[in-house]
């Protein structure tokens, strides 16, 4: 093997991926060919590195150089700047977000990742997730042996309970307990599933590492398999994942032709074989039950509980189910032991969580912190606070199932029971920032739009009551609500969380329940004022020309894409608000800011 | 694609994750760093010769631990190809007019044994 002396690693992870990561891949292969530089420099594809908002990004070792928004015609100049002549490029380093605007060269520096503590992410964006052996080369499958040849299942178990993980999918059971129910559930035939059905709008963590290191999940499910006694299992993940699918394909591929799969695995007894089922992106399907009932072939529906999966799982046998985090931190809680793991983190909640952090903040993309970190440091410290200056208002942990929350929460830790004590849940790890411009009574309404279209529909509060509760919402939004509603809306959620099945509508009123507790007033001024204080909804808010400033330029007649607005040339312009659908164009066309909106 | 070799044991594995180290090797810091100006000026005095050769005899010798960088001009041009070499918790050792032959005797003498090539030497920073 020749060796490299640089190693170029290009983010083919979705995000970078759909920002052009692939002309910028197939230009550096061409340009290191041409200088004849492609038997010193190696080229890699890696999975995501968590800073999506600056794809595609291109990492240069051994120096570390961290370059941002990559572009195909970047590239000559990288390979004879960089690494030709050793001169790192600055133009595309990072910038940090304050004033300084400081051009940071080395990854490690970089802010965003200097609070970040990576375990589950650890070869993300490090690795080539389409090679088994650079996985190895980083201790992969060392947990596995370590588990197979030198500890008995029980011991093994022990390690997992005593690290104290609960499980990533948001509910946060003890992982450990999980496994021994299912381990001491009789039965001769037992599986083992990873969900990896991510759906809440705005997440992607499990996405990211099933991308971006794949064979860490495979090496957990392993390892589960051995200490619940499972020989076969299934990775349930959504058709929407493409990338994902196909990683993790070749990666059972190969760890199948290692004979990290199979029978007689490692020279001992343990037989596993593992199988993905691709599902039809159903929101209900990361419900266990109904995920299994979607495995069998049958409508992806929950049943009730119990029996639960431990006893009678997919057809009927012993299961066990965990989400894609979860099986990540698998392997290096047996290799480097449930002492280590349970130092990270608070007395309740251990080790770290993923985050996928998106809307209105300056660095979008993927984080790992320790639990027990604060909200606040997440979004202003890691995620570089809200862009152009505007004011933080809320944030929606846990997706649709999550709550919404203010300002004075933002230092409330992540762990699971002090988020669960402010109305949100910890979730599988969505963050969705918003800022002044959003509307709240909009923003619960997205929320609770997306559920409803989401119900499987066999419970009927979660079918009907979700349907009734958004249609109070719609109304609120068009400046038709009552007083009442919002008694209305809360009677009708506690009743949606009690006569629902599962968690999705169990879950389902949070959003709702969450920004009525924390954004009140913002509720009540839609009501009482007919007011949308966030300017957002349409039905509340118009447009008006001051005629004092309004020279008669006639530009915002002409942007108006309904023909709402007369005048004759510099005379002031008349909006008909009639006829006006409150688009907002012609206010940012005015040149002398002559249209206000109340 | 290169077919992969079957794991029977934890001694396979030991020895699978050993050939595959270099695959990763140049991603991690903290080891011994050889440096080549790489400006105009050292280039047109052979530098790129120079990599060539530092490349092939650290292969041939198997050292896999090792950090090859490139580096603009340092101002030094009557004195390329420079070559630095830096291991851990020592100072930074500059070599200067240094051609293919003498590789070889720095990277035996300074990288593997530890002592420095002292008539090639221009400079030590630390």
């Amino acid at each position: 093997m020749a060796l490299y002396r640089a190693h170029v690693l290009v983010c083919k992870g979705t995000g970078c991926t759909a920002s052009g990561s692939g002309a910028v891949f197939d230009a550096l292969k061409k340009e290191l060919e041409h200088r004849g530089l492609d038997k010193e420099v190696m080229l890699v594809e890696t999975g995501c590195h968590g800073m999506c908002e600056m794809g595609p990004i291109v990492v240069v070792y051994p120096e570390g150089a961290f370059y941002c928004k990559v572009t195909a015609e970047d590239v000559p100049e990288i390979v004879e700047e960089h690494l030709y002549k050793g001169r790192i490029v600055q133009r595309l380093l990072y910038t940090t977000h304050d004033e300084k605007k400081e051009k940071i060269p080395h990854y490690r520096d970089i802010p965003f990742y200097g609070k970040q503590l990576r375990i589950a992410l650890k070869n993300c964006g490090y690795i080539n997730p389409d090679n088994i052996e650079e996985y190895i080369a980083r201790d992969g499958y060392q947990a596995l042996a370590k588990a197979l040849l030198e500890m008995t299942p029980e011991e093994t178990l022990l390690s997992v309970k005593n690290s104290g993980l609960r499980g990533r999918g948001g509910a946060g059971f003890p992982t450990g307990k999980k496994w021994e129910f299912a381990r001491m559930a009789p039965g001769d035939k037992k599986y083992i599933i990873c969900n990896a059905d991510e759906g809440d709008p705005g997440a992607f963590m499990d996405r990211s590492v099933l991308e971006g290191d794949p064979h860490c999940v495979v090496e957990g499910m392993l390892i589960g398999a051995y200490v619940i006694g499972a020989d076969e299992g299934y990775i349930y993940c959504r058709a929407e994942y493409p990338l994902a699918i196909k990683r993790l394909k070749n990666a059972i591929a190969q760890a199948e032709e290692m004979g990290l799969i199979g029978d007689n695995i490692m020279g001992t007894d343990f037989c596993f074989h593992l199988h993905i089922k691709e599902g039809a992106g159903a929101f209900v399907c990361g419900e266990e039950t109904a995920l299994m009932a979607s495995i069998e072939g049958k409508r992806g529906m929950p049943k009730p509980r119990p029996p639960f999966p431990a006893n009678s799982g997919l057809w009927g046998k012993p299961t066990n189910i965990n989400n894609v985090e979860t099986w990540a931190n698998i392997p290096q809680i047996v290799l480097k032991g449930s002492e280590w793991y349970s130092s990270v983190g608070t007395e309740t909640s251990k080790g770290t969580k993923i985050f996928a952090l998106t809307g209105k903040v300056n660095n979008t993309g993927l984080v790992e912190v320790p639990m027990g970190m604060t909200i606040r440091e997440i979004i202003f410290d890691i995620g570089g606070g809200i862009p152009n200056g505007k004011k933080f208002k809320a944030v929606q942990l846990g997706g649709p199932s999550g709550g919404c929350l203010p300002e004075h929460l933002l230092d409330t830790p992540v762990d699971y029971e002090s988020i669960n004590a402010t109305g949100a849940i910890m979730g599988s790890g969505g963050m969705v920032v918003t800022d002044e411009d959003t509307c709240i009574v909009d923003f619960a309404k997205f929320f609770l739009t997306f559920v409803q279209n989401e119900s499987c529909g066999k419970c009927p509060f979660c079918r009907i009551g979700t349907k009734r509760m958004l249609e109070i919402l719609e109304r609120i939004c068009d400046g038709k609500g009552r007083i009442e509603d919002l008694d209305l809306l809360e009677e009708l959620a506690q009743k949606v969380k009690d006569g629902s099945l599962c968690a999705l509508g169990g879950t389902a009123p949070n959003p709702v329940l969450t920004t009525l507790k924390y954004f009140r007033d913002e509720y009540i001024a839609h009501i009482v004022d007919r007011k949308c204080p966030a300017k957002v909804c349409t039905a509340l808010i118009h447009y008006t020309i001051d005629p004092e400033k309004c020279i008669g330029c006639t530009k915002c007649a002409r942007q108006c894409p309904v023909n709402a607005i007369s005048g004759e040339i510099k005379k002031p312009h008349l909006i008909d608000q009639d006829t006006c659908i409150k688009c907002g164009q012609c206010m940012a066309v005015c040149p002398v800011k002559a249209i206000s909106v109340e | 694609m290169k077919v992969l070799e079957k794991i029977r044991s934890l001694e396979d594995l030991r020895r699978i994750k050993e050939q595959s180290k270099d695959l990763t090797a140049a991603r991690s810091g903290g080891k011994t760093r050889i440096i080549v100006g790489m400006g105009t000026c050292g280039i047109a005095a052979g530098a790129r010769e120079v990599m060539t050769v530092i490349l092939e005899e650290l292969d041939k010798k198997g050292l896999k631990e090792v950090a090859v960088e490139t580096t603009g001009c340092i101002g030094m041009c009557q004195k390329e190809p420079l070559v630095d070499v830096i291991r851990p918790g020592e100072p930074r050792i500059t070599y200067g007019d240094v051609g293919p032959d003498d590789v070889v005797r720095i990277i035996t003498e300074h990288l593997v044994n530890g002592r420095i090539v002292e008539d090639k030497v221009i400079g030590q920073t630390d």
